[in-house]
């Protein structure tokens, strides 16, 4: 019994969910931001990362009432700051790459290049995708 | 940091972002599907080989296998087993999937 019990009582790690896909086409998303509110829940150091078509999980003026029982979880990213998840990253690339600027996000975002973005990534102690 | 990609480079631009965003000297592991980012002789074999001079490159042997594409692996990748894959999780991790 005893070999499987680990000491993690204060045991911090930095985390990075690097959201690479778009909002409501697949659950992938939702699915992340479910998991970060977890991990923030248990005092982990947490930063998001938007790239690829993960920029448009931010978009201004999402509205999913048209849509058939689909759940709206825009304003689910402006509570983070509630959760003290504060690190959100946006790649400058991707962003242009779809014609956006930080006017469009629902948050505050820092804007990074993909250098700065590279060692962020490699910073990290856990990296979960989506 | 170990970087895994395992969808196909022709259906989605995984292997393309883990490329731009993996940093220089870090290993990246091409499995499932991503074992077609592995062959030569492809649109996308000069992008690999122009990486290779940044990143260690595996692949997975049963997933070449499966896919009847074992012998088309570009020269230098290195094809390792269920056990080499282990073994880099363990020394190279933490581990990063591109889906």
């Amino acid at each position: 019994m005893a070999e499987f019990e680990f000491e993690t009582e204060g045991v911090v790690k930095k985390f990075m969910f690097l959201n690479r896909k778009a909002p409501y086409g697949t659950i992938y998303a939702l699915e992340v931001l479910e998991t970060v509110l977890i991990s923030a829940a248990f005092d982990q150091e947490v930063a998001l990362a938007f790239v690829d078509d993960g920029v448009y999980q931010i978009m201004k003026g999402c509205d999913t009432a048209a849509t058939s029982g689909m759940k709206n979880f825009s304003k689910t990213y402006r509570a983070l700051e509630g959760y003290d998840v504060e690190q959100l990253f946006v790649e400058k690339e991707s962003m242009e790459a779809r014609g956006l600027t930080e006017d469009d996000f629902i948050v505050d975002v820092q804007v990074v290049p993909a250098s700065e973005m590279v060692a962020l990534i490699a910073a990290q102690d856990v990296v979960i995708s989506g | 940091m170990l970087h895994i990609v395992v969808k196909s480079p022709f259906e989605r631009n995984a292997l393309e972002s883990c490329l731009r965003l993996a940093e220089p000297g870090s290993p990246i592991l091409l499995i499932e599907d991503g074992v077609y980012g592995a062959l030569d002789n492809t649109n996308v074999a000069p992008a690999v080989k122009s990486a290779m001079a940044d990143h260690p490159m595996y692949a997975l042997d049963a997933d070449l296998k499966a896919r009847g594409v074992a012998d088309r692996v570009i020269d230098g990748i290195e094809v390792v087993d269920y056990e080499g894959f282990v073994d880099l999780v363990v020394d190279k991790g933490p581990s990063n999937t591109w889906l």
